[in-house]
């Protein structure tokens, strides 16, 4: 019973208990390495399945089956993509630069894979306790644009490059809204920690959600843009600038890059479920840590889908369209609401926790709606369609009857 | 336990290297790279002051975060005139910047 | 020999070895790179010294804005894909002895200094974040600094945007 509520625990007493005979501190960071290795693996193998349950939703939103040939339900599908990546031929870029390219898609998984490290699963169950968490997830994101500019810069082909000066321009571009917007959970929680976040969110009606929604969704709309999927994909899909930064990439590390957009994806998927939906929290979770995973998952896996469900419907953003949205609407709003909610936590400090939900929720619905007027009258004071020159000739039957009656 | 000399003589050669790439490259972006790595040195040196005389005053902290926000602004402002200079002189190699010399 | 001695020997060697990289690599873009290990050892160097914020905020500022900038000043900045004639001066001997001249004589001067052999006092660094928090925002503390520098980035980006812009 002990196994099935906490194995996380379990295995851990075992392994602490198989080396009690080491020298002081090495069964300690041996188990801690394992539990490294268990997570980044846990990580890699999500990809697999994530993989599958993206093909399967965009193809039932296409009103198609999706891969079913390949296994039960074509779950091996993603195993023969795999092994489709891997033996393909490794090219080069004549003159490119072999280290920088080498690297650039470790460092663009490895920029994934390090976010992983300060989310809590479940009660006790996180890879590390920073008191800096959210500034860390932050910090790690925007490694992953480094990533993108080394690629296309090494690989010595003038498209890469200026496929990869716009990816960083939307990356950097839409890191100001997403720090913003991840600044207000930090607010209502009183700590940067992650897991003081979630441990903040004690009621359903707690959930900061409730209490920042325009917070959530800026924080989602941001994220998205943040990794790059439809409808922000202008950057890399193939009918525009040739796919983008990863054009001379082919086999494994294509494969890298591949998996590591498909990590980012269920990352944020994940944040936003830890940040604003409560995480690991639910009916029972404190007491049972294995029901706490399950909600986790559960979670996560509905903003997953939302997220898969935008990409098969959306169309894609123009580049212009998506910086001026960026800046002269996310991020204005964005900060409106940081001042707003500031001001009500200090105010309604103490109240009960639904009132508050309430109260912020409300102010939230009225900024969002005098951020819409104001977009109106932006709209209305641009100038219309302008007709030029003459009005075009257009065919008549001959004006006079009676005159022809006449004559 | 680390003295806290390794962390001075460690910021001491930084601010050297750092020193002598601002004296002896020509490009300028490359100078201003050095002025990081000059900046870098100066602020794991307040850092470790601030760890080893008083950690629980917070001004050491207060005056790293002071050197993060002037260097942001120094790098934003140095490559804005560079790129401004490379437009009109289509050069950025400093000794090439010397109209204004008598 | 601690581990904590062996882990602050591997990242000062890092940073070190990074910043000769960038002093002389004559590959502008290559140096940009070593700049970033460099950075990264420096906010190592922050870790060991119980600086957690110091040590994420010089990574979200350095790496992910600077070093994305300075890149991308180095390739808006050259007229052909690789670079041309030597990146150093021909007199780069005088730099160099007047460096080692700086580094020798600041490391004599210090160690004369009474506190040179001292070891790091007790910390907890569980309020390190509220306590840095409240010195920035609270009028006792650091609040006219803050609002000083904040004065000074706006004028920082206000001042780039307008010279850089593309006035033709």
């Amino acid at each position: 019973m002990d196994f099935l509520t906490n194995p996380v625990d379990a295995i851990r007493e075992w392994l602490l208990g198989l080396m009690a005979n080491m020298p002081a501190p090495w069964p300690d960071v041996i188990v801690n390495l394992l539990g490294v290795v268990v997570v980044a693996s846990f990580g890699l193998g999500l990809v697999i399945i994530l993989v599958w349950v993206e093909r399967k939703v965009a193809a039932r939103f296409q009103d198609r089956f999706g891969p079913n040939r390949v296994g039960p339900y074509g779950l091996f599908q993603t195993v023969a993509d795999i092994l489709k990546l891997f033996t393909k031929e490794d090219t080069t870029p004549d003159n490119a630069d072999k280290p920088v390219y080498n690297l650039a898609p470790i460092l663009s998984l490895f920029s994934v894979l390090l976010i992983w490290a300060v989310i809590p699963f479940s009660k006790d169950w996180l890879g590390t306790d920073l008191n800096v968490g959210v500034l860390y997830i932050v910090a790690v994101g925007s490694l992953g644009a480094l990533a993108v500019l080394m690629a296309g810069w090494s690989s010595n082909n003038k498209f890469a490059l200026l496929g990869a000066f716009r990816t960083v321009a939307q990356l950097v571009s839409y890191e100001v809204p997403l720090v913003i917007s991840i600044l207000i959970p930090v607010l209502l929680a009183r700590s940067m920690g992650v897991h003081a976040i979630v441990d903040a969110q004690d009621t359903f009606f707690g959930m900061f959600f409730f209490m920042a929604p325009i917070a959530a969704v800026i924080f989602f709309i941001s994220s998205i843009a943040e990794v790059g999927r439809t409808p922000f994909d202008l950057l890399e899909a193939e009918s525009e600038i040739v796919a983008g930064f990863h054009i001379e990439y082919s086999g494994a590390k294509f494969a890298m890059i591949f998996a590591g957009e498909f990590l980012h994806a269920f990352t944020i998927a994940v944040l936003t479920a830890t940040l604003f939906f409560g995480g690991w929290r639910g009916p029972g979770a404190e007491a049972y840590p294995i029901l706490g995973w399950v909600y986790f998952m559960a979670k996560s896996l509905g903003v997953y889908l939302i997220v898969s469900w935008i990409r098969s419907t959306l169309p894609r953003i123009r580049i212009d369209h998506m910086l001026s949205f960026n800046w002269k609407y996310l991020t204005p709003l964005a900060l409106a609401t940081l001042i707003v909610t500031a001001l009500l936590t200090k105010i309604l400090e103490g109240q009960a926790v639904w009132y508050q939900s309430l109260v912020m929720f409300l102010s939230n619905v009225v900024l969002f709606l005098i951020a819409n007027e104001i977009v109106k009258w932006r709209e209305s004071k641009k100038p219309g369609r302008q007709v030029v020159g003459q009005p075009r000739p257009v065919a008549r039957p001959p004006a006079e009857p009676a005159a022809e009656a006449e004559a | 336990m680390i003295p806290l000399s390794w962390f001075l003589i460690f910021s001491a050669a930084l601010f050297s290297i750092g020193l002598y790439g601002v004296l002896a490259r020509k490009n300028a972006v490359a100078i201003l790279m050095s002025m990081e790595l000059m900046l870098n040195a100066i602020n794991i040196n307040i850092v470790a002051f601030w760890r080893y005389t008083n950690p629980s005053d917070s001004a050491g902290q207060v005056f790293a975060v002071m050197v993060f926000a002037v260097t942001a602004a120094e790098v934003a402002v140095g490559l804005a005139l560079v790129i401004s200079l490379y437009r009109r002189r289509r050069t950025v190699v400093a000794e090439d910047i010397n109209m204004l010399k008598w | 020999m601690d581990p904590i001695q062996i882990i602050f020997i591997v990242v000062a060697l890092v940073v070190l070895a990074a910043a000769v990289m960038v002093v002389t690599t004559p590959n502008l873009v290559r140096a940009a790179l070593w700049l970033v290990l460099a950075l990264f050892g420096t906010a190592g160097a922050y870790v060991l010294l119980n600086a957690g914020f110091i040590a994420v905020a010089q990574v979200v500022i350095y790496i992910g804005a600077i070093s994305i900038l300075m890149i991308f000043a180095v390739m808006l900045t050259r007229r052909v894909m690789t670079d041309s004639g030597p990146q150093t001066h021909q007199t780069w001997w005088l730099p160099a002895l007047l460096s080692a001249a700086l580094f020798a004589g600041l490391v004599w001067m210090l160690s004369g200094w009474s506190g040179f052999e001292a070891s790091m006092p007790a910390y907890s660094d569980a309020n390190q974040v509220v306590e840095l928090g409240v010195a920035l925002v609270s009028p006792e503390g650091f609040l006219i600094p803050f609002e000083v520098a904040s004065v000074l980035l706006s004028a920082a980006l206000i001042g780039a945007i307008y010279v850089a812009w593309d006035r033709d």
